[in-house]
Formats: structure tokens, C-alpha cells, sequence
């Protein structure tokens, strides 16, 4: 890895940390958008996977190539973050017009142990008729999350019957050549979102 | 205790004449202003309720807990962010000062709806009782909105309940 690779991520760390510093000082705010829509993500996060989908089919990163997708990490035992951030990607996508259709949104899910192909495939329709909703083995799940430097962990209440997970909620573009080409925190209206990837598709043409 | 119901068709007719602030009912010192939840997957077993509570009495009051024919369990819920980490925690109770108002609204507060007997349809309603520690129980119905609203459809000027809604049991 060299020097500049380095100190990007380096940057990028510290970026993440100050934007959480900012968030925590304005944390009454909870719907606040966004000082990092559009951020651009330049350095090595992200990357190719491959996973299962919500038909039980392998699928590949590979096939968004030359195109964007949307990518969102969640979980779907959950009833508020992600379903908020799953209608604000399809909103976006919606608002594309018919760019829309070189945009595909996608859940990967951070709880494989109950999002199986099954219960993703009646989830996924809820949001939008094109949402892949990806699954895998505990370990190819966690290989994806370090990668797009997703965290996740589990949280058990002795009072629960059921688990829950908390979890980084960020939205990632991916780009025709397949790297992350911007994050949306929490909480970017959607507009925003359609905005920035008209840009990326401006710049691309 | 406060036993109040809001009908189906109080709940049309409120939402006919009041789009821009959608259905809401007084109960003694309370006013619930347009609950909803969002529709569920009948592969998910828990959905959320959001909602504005506000307070008109000279006392002020704490809502404990909630409960649901539609669900085995129901919980209070908030987040707690730790930077760009959502960490979703149980609360024993929601302070609704008097003359205040407490809102539990998507990345926030809710009510939180575990083991659900059926999912939630778009455009149903569903019953809930909420309890405060000095006011007792309330019962309200909550509008199903769609899975991937941030709001109230009457709350946001979408108006597209159509037939209206029907329940959902």
C-alpha cells in the first residue's frame, strides 16, 4: 500500500470521526441532514462482492458494471433506520426519471442469521419493485461490512427475547467502475441524493 | 382511566377536513396527533409507531408502555447515535411535560410492535393503547402507511388513502 493511499485513509477516519463529533454535538436534531452527501470516497474502502440474493441466486457486484447502484447495509427486524433510509433510496432513484433504471438499490443485509433469501424476498418489494436484497454466510457478510468499514454488532438485553443490531447507517453509490463514488449519512432527503448522482452521471458522459 | 376510541369514520372525516394536520384525538388533557406505522412483510415480526403526544394538562405525565392485539409484546424504543452507529435501545418511558408535547418520529422515539400476529397492510389501521403513568390508558388507531414512509401521509400532504382505510383484523 503506498504513502498517499495511506494518508487518505487517514483522512477519511478522521472525516468520519469529526462528522460523528458534529453529529453527537447536534444529536437533539435526530432528522438533520447531512454535511457528508456527496463526500467523495477516493481511497481503497469498498470493492467487488459477491453474495446471495433474495432469490437464493450467487450474485455479483459485477453486474452493476458501467452502471451505479445504492447500496444500504440493515437488517430488517428493524423497524425505523432502515425502512427510513430504504424509502429515501427509492425516492431517489424515483426522482431520477428514467436515469432511475442505471440505478440499482440494494440492501445487504447485517443480520444474516435471520435475513435469510426468504425473509429478504418478501421485504425487498416493500420499498422498490428493483431492490436486491443480499445475504450470505457470517463470515462473507463480515468480509463485505469491513470492507465498506461497516459497523455492526449485535446487542442482547437480558429483558429481550429478540436480539438487535446496532449498526453504521450510511448510503453508498457505487460507480460504473465499480468503487464508492459517494456516502449519505442518515437522514439525506432524497432529493440530495438524486442530485449528487446526476452529477456522477454528468461527469461520467 | 381514560377510555376513548377514535372510530374509523371520525378518523375519514378528520382526515377529509384536515389534510394538513392529519387525524388527531383529544382525550382529557392529551391530544395523540396522526399516529402511524409502517407496513410490514409478513416475513417481519416487528413494525414501529410513530406519533406526537401533546400534554394540554397542568401535570406533567410519562408515557410507560403500550399495548397491541397485533403484537405479543410492545415496547418503548429510542436511539441512541453514537456518531454514524444507530443503537436502538427499549426506554422505560417517554416524558410528556405539561403543556409539552412529546414526539416519537423515525430516528427518534417509537413504540415499538414485537412478534406481530400479521403484518401491517398499507392503509389499514391497527389499535393501540398507550399507557401514561398518571393518565391510565388511551386507545388510539394507527394509520399503516407505506414501508417506506417518514411520515404521516395526511402529515406530509400525500393524500392517497383512496377508499379509505380499512381494518386490518
Amino acid at each position: 500500500m503506498n504513502r498517499k493511499l495511506h494518508i487518505g485513509i487517514v483522512l477519511l477516519v478522521v472525516a468520519v470521526f469529526g462528522f460523528g463529533a458534529w453529529l453527537n454535538f447536534h444529536g437533539d436534531e435526530p432528522a438533520e441532514s447531512t454535511p457528508v452527501a456527496g463526500m467523495v470516497v477516493n481511497v481503497g474502502i469498498g470493492g467487488p462482492f459477491e453474495l446471495t440474493d433474495h432469490t437464493g441466486a450467487r450474485f455479483s457486484s459485477e453486474s452493476f458494471a458501467g452502471n451505479y447502484a445504492l447500496v444500504y447495509f440493515g437488517y430488517t427486524f428493524c423497524p425505523d433506520i432502515c425502512p427510513t433510509e430504504l424509502g429515501q433510496m427509492a425516492i431517489a432513484i424515483d426522482e431520477l426519471g428514467d436515469d432511475g433504471a442505471r440505478v440499482s438499490p440494494v440492501m445487504i443485509t447485517i443480520d444474516p442469521k435471520r435475513d435469510t433469501p426468504e425473509v429478504l424476498s418478501e421485504y425487498v418489494p416493500l420499498f422498490h419493485e428493483r431492490l436486491i436484497g443480499l445475504t450470505g454466510s457470517e463470515e462473507e457478510i463480515r468480509a463485505v461490512a469491513t470492507r465498506y468499514r461497516v459497523f455492526y454488532q449485535r446487542f442482547d438485553d437480558p429483558n429481550y427475547t429478540e436480539y438487535l443490531m446496532d449498526h453504521s447507517s450510511f448510503v453508498y453509490l457505487i460507480g460504473p467502475d465499480g468503487t464508492i463514488a459517494a456516502m449519505f449519512r442518515y437522514g439525506t432527503p432524497p432529493e440530495e441524493m438524486a442530485s449528487t448522482i446526476r452529477q456522477h452521471m454528468k461527469a461520467q458522459s | 382511566m381514560i377510555k376513548t376510541t377514535i372510530t374509523a369514520l371520525a378518523l375519514l372525516a378528520t382526515l377529509a377536513a384536515t389534510p394538513a394536520t392529519g387525524h388527531e384525538e383529544k382525550t382529557g388533557s392529551f391530544t395523540i396527533s396522526h399516529p402511524w406505522a409502517r407496513a410490514t412483510a409478513s416475513s417481519q415480526t416487528a413494525g414501529a409507531v410513530f406519533m406526537e403526544i401533546h400534554n394540554h394538562g397542568d401535570t406533567d405525565d410519562r408515557l410507560v408502555g403500550a399495548a397491541s392485539p397485533d403484537a405479543e409484546r410492545v415496547e418503548i424504543h429510542g436511539h441512541l447515535r453514537d456518531g454514524d452507529v444507530m443503537r436502538m435501545r427499549r426506554v422505560d418511558g417517554i416524558e410528556v411535560p405539561a403543556g409539552g408535547t412529546a414526539v416519537l418520529a423515525p430516528g427518534g422515539f417509537h413504540v415499538m410492535l414485537m412478534g406481530l400476529k400479521s403484518p401491517l397492510f398499507e392503509d389499514t389501521l391497527t389499535e393501540l393503547t398507550l399507557t401514561f403513568e398518571k393518565a391510565g390508558d388511551i386507545e388510539i388507531e394507527v394509520v399503516v402507511e407505506a414501508a417506506g414512509a417518514t411520515g404521516a401521509s395526511s402529515a406530509t400532504g400525500k393524500m392517497d388513502h383512496g377508499s379509505g382505510p380499512m381494518k386490518s383484523r
